[in-house]
């Protein structure tokens, strides 16, 4: 009974609905002729169909609207004519759209504004909390006189580095990029801003202002880039967590399936372990090979064997002075692993570095010579979307530095720095990235538990990352 | 250690003499890559980036693809900001002027179809869109004759010795297509109107050339994968209006897909989503012959 009490309203409402929707008809058929013509000289064929299925629901309209004209006995039929009718001039209209869409699109219009040359800014935030047993400030590394970059984060709540970047294409054949960074104590720090060239030929690429060098593999990526909170204990020791400069890099990629790169810089050498921008402003020089390949479907690696020479003249490390040379050469090995090559649900990164070195020259007017070396080893596994656990373990040593500077920064007292550390990281989208780091560390006579909690976000136009 | 270095760059010279082609492409998925062979035939050498059990919007910028990527004549993606995360780097570090974005040698296919699901706010909280619109046009085989003719065009601009013989495959390309759209649309035809839900948005432009209606995606945005929460709501979703099967590419996890195929009592197809995808789609034509089968089968499940 209710149906059909359902029934009848439904009919009563189309058929009075009928009248306006006819008229509506007409006008969409005129569009429709109209979108036709402009259309036949390319769809001629397509059309001539259409055509014929318009004519067809142009019928069944006229059908249906003289059926409605004789009104009220046959409600029902017309209702149900004019359905059709609709559905089919409804179809019709579909295959045109379609029609239209396989039509180029027209090209888009140019931005008008005149920001559109804008670069892209992007913006790096951070945030740590960190709660260790001894005060992270007051910690050495035994053995090596480090820089003012070496430690870790401040005890407590604090920002560490917060970056902001813009990058442009300056022209067609040059492309600039700037980054600079605000520290916990508000100082400003100009990290790199370089020209890099895009077209020159032979698979060269020069690049020149401030950067990060490309020895190593950790090196050249920005610290929000590390798998690790902090970076390993032998970056800390021997290149104050990371050496940037002011220089000159020139980079030849062979042609070659097998990655296969060539580097060599020149810096200022004013960033530790130079100092004083030596040999007239060029104390530092570095040569780097890296090469790489895929092992196969699932695993891929990079190799790189780096040389970085600088000179010291009055290195100030917390009031001890170093002049000297600094000899570096680092090993670096990563392989990456990921089912079938696609890393969204789990992938595996193991990477290690060795480094071994020799400094030699006057410690506080001491002669002294020196031997050292360091190595990390760390593996990060996303067993997850989102979610990933790490392992870290890094070594540090150095030679005796000889009785005159026994009991100096230099001097390790029998005691070679190591550490172990552990790593849960949620990942809320590849823009933002929440860690959670313990790390047992004995790089001091006493050792320290740290355990900090980071928060690391991206925004703007965040290029793409390095392998 | 010298003599391993020189070892190593007399090695390089001698692997660095080309094998003959006149185009070296770099295609950026396989879907383009089969493209990119059926236009230039044995006058390009094609090699594909990614593989059909990879996501094309993950890809680590691996050595061997910037290796690829510095002898390349011309790359053929999908563009969109598909490739966003990885393809520029690799640009970067191949040093390759002529592949750069802007140049001749770097082909967008999606430039030359309308593409549709344009974002009206460019928002991160929206999830993993893209500017452009949803770049994922190869769902659709329609999508191929203005994209094939495009880059006939292409490679008769930087190859113009050859110009004839692409605009000869080309048209014959085009004539095959058109044949095997008919066939396949003619055997697509129980699809329409078909209720299905989709893992990521990325069925738009199938759903439009076979008139499947999505009722529900199994991701809360673009990109973002679904928390329990959410495939909880998906299924009262299926409830309130049923699916006949959920969808998925052959890279996806399939957990949210079975997940829901299980608790909805509904099939889950997996399909190839390009080329290689699945062991049936070896080439372009077994690509949408496949995913119409696949699709004809999740409905008499």
């Amino acid at each position: 009974m209710k149906f059909i009490a359902r029934s009848l309203c439904t009919f009563t409402l189309l058929y009075f609905m009928a009248a306006p929707v006819f008229a509506d008809e007409a006008a969409d058929l005129a569009v429709i002729r109209a979108q036709l013509n402009t259309l036949q000289h390319e769809y001629s064929s397509k059309i001539r169909s259409l055509e014929a299925r318009l004519a067809k629901a142009e019928d069944e309209a006229k059908a249906a609207r003289e059926a409605a004209a004789e009104a009220g006995k046959s409600a029902t039929a017309a209702q149900a004519t004019a359905q059709s009718a609709t559905l089919t001039a409804e179809a019709s209209t579909t295959a045109l759209q379609q029609a239209i869409a396989e039509a180029p699109p027209p090209p888009p219009a140019p931005p008008a504004s005149n920001n559109a040359f804008n670069p892209g800014i992007a913006a790096v935030l951070n945030g740590f909390y960190v709660a260790s047993s001894r005060d992270t400030q007051n910690t050495h590394l035994r053995g090596f006189a480090t820089g003012d970059e070496a430690g870790l984060p401040l005890r407590g709540f604090s920002l560490g580095e917060s970056e902001v970047s813009l990058a442009a294409n300056i022209d067609p054949s040059l492309m600039g990029f700037l980054d600079f960074s605000i520290k916990d104590d508000n100082s400003l720090s100009l990290e790199e801003a370089y020209i890099q060239t895009k077209d020159l030929p032979g698979g060269f690429t020069l690049k020149a202002g401030r950067f990060l060098s490309g020895t190593g593999y950790l090196n050249e990526r920005h610290a929000h880039d590390w798998s690790f909170s902090d970076a390993p204990l032998p970056y800390r020791a021997f290149l104050n967590s990371q050496y940037g400069d002011d220089g000159l890099q020139v980079r030849w990629l062979a042609p070659t399936d097998q990655f296969l790169e060539f580097g060599a810089e020149i810096f200022r050498g004013d960033a530790y372990p130079a100092a004083g921008a030596a040999h007239t402003g060029q104390g530092t020089v570095t040569a780097f090979v890296h090469t790489g390949n895929d092992i196969n479907d699932s695993s891929s690696y990079l190799a790189a064997l780096s040389y970085l020479h600088s000179r010291a003249d009055n290195r100030d490390t917390s009031g001890h002075f170093f002049t000297g040379n600094d000899d570096l050469g680092i090993l670096s090995f990563v392989y990456k692993w990921a089912p079938a090559g696609n890393p969204t649900v789990r992938n595996l990164t193991l990477s290690s570095e060795l480094f071994y070195g020799h400094e030699g020259g006057f410690y506080d007017g001491t002669a002294f010579s020196q031997n050292r070396f360091g190595w990390y080893a760390q593996g990060v596994y996303q067993f997850m979307p989102q979610w990933s656990f790490g392992l870290r373990y890094a070594d540090l040593g150095t030679s005796n530095p000889g009785p005159a500077l026994s009991g100096s920064l230099l001097d390790d007292l029998g005691h070679a720095p190591r550490a172990a550390t552990a790593l849960l990281e949620y990942d809320t989208s590849e823009f933002g990235r929440l860690r959670l780091q313990y790390t047992h560390d004995e790089s001091d006579l006493k050792p320290n538990d740290t355990l900090m909690f980071q928060y690391t976000v991206i925004y703007g136009p965040h290029g793409a990352h390095r392998y | 250690m010298r003599k391993i270095l020189i070892g190593a760059a007399l090695a390089a010279v001698a692997l660095a003499t080309p094998a003959y082609a006149n185009l070296s492409v770099f295609a950026c998925e396989p879907e383009w890559g089969a493209l990119a062979s059926e236009i230039g035939g044995d006058k390009v050498s094609v090699y594909t980036a990614t593989t059909g059990a990879q996501d094309p919007h993950q890809i680590q910028a691996r050595p061997s693809l910037i290796a690829k990527a510095r002898s390349a004549d011309i790359t053929v993606c999908d563009g969109a900001e598909l490739e966003i995360g990885w393809l520029p780097m690799i640009l970067q570090q191949s040093g390759n002027s002529r592949i750069a974005a802007g140049q001749p040698g770097a082909f967008e296919a999606s430039r030359y179809v309308r593409l549709l699901e344009q974002p009206t706010r460019l928002d991160r909280a929206e999830g993993d869109i893209h500017a452009a619109g949803n770049p994922h046009i190869q769902t659709d085989p329609r999508m191929m004759l203005p994209v094939a003719k495009a880059l006939a065009g292409r490679f008769a601009e930087l190859d113009g010795a050859n110009a004839q013989f692409y605009a000869g495959r080309e048209a014959n390309f085009e004539k095959r297509w058109n044949a095997a759209l008919a066939k396949w649309t003619a055997e697509a035809a129980p699809l329409r109107g078909v209720n299905i839900a989709v893992q990521h948005h990325a069925w738009i432009y199938l759903e439009n050339w076979l008139g499947l209606h999505e009722v529900v995606p199994l991701e809360p945005k673009p990109g973002v994968p679904p928390s329990s929460g959410y495939l909880a709501e998906v299924l009262q979703k299926l409830q309130a209006t049923p699916a006949k099967f959920v969808i998925r590419a052959a890279y996806e996890d399939d957990r949210p897909s079975s997940f829901v195929s299980e608790h909805a009592g509904i099939p889950a197809v997996v399909l190839p989503f390009t080329v290689g995808g699945t062991d049936q789609a070896k080439d372009l034509f077994g690509l949408y012959q496949d995913t119409v089968n696949r699709l004809l089968a999740g409905l008499k499940k």
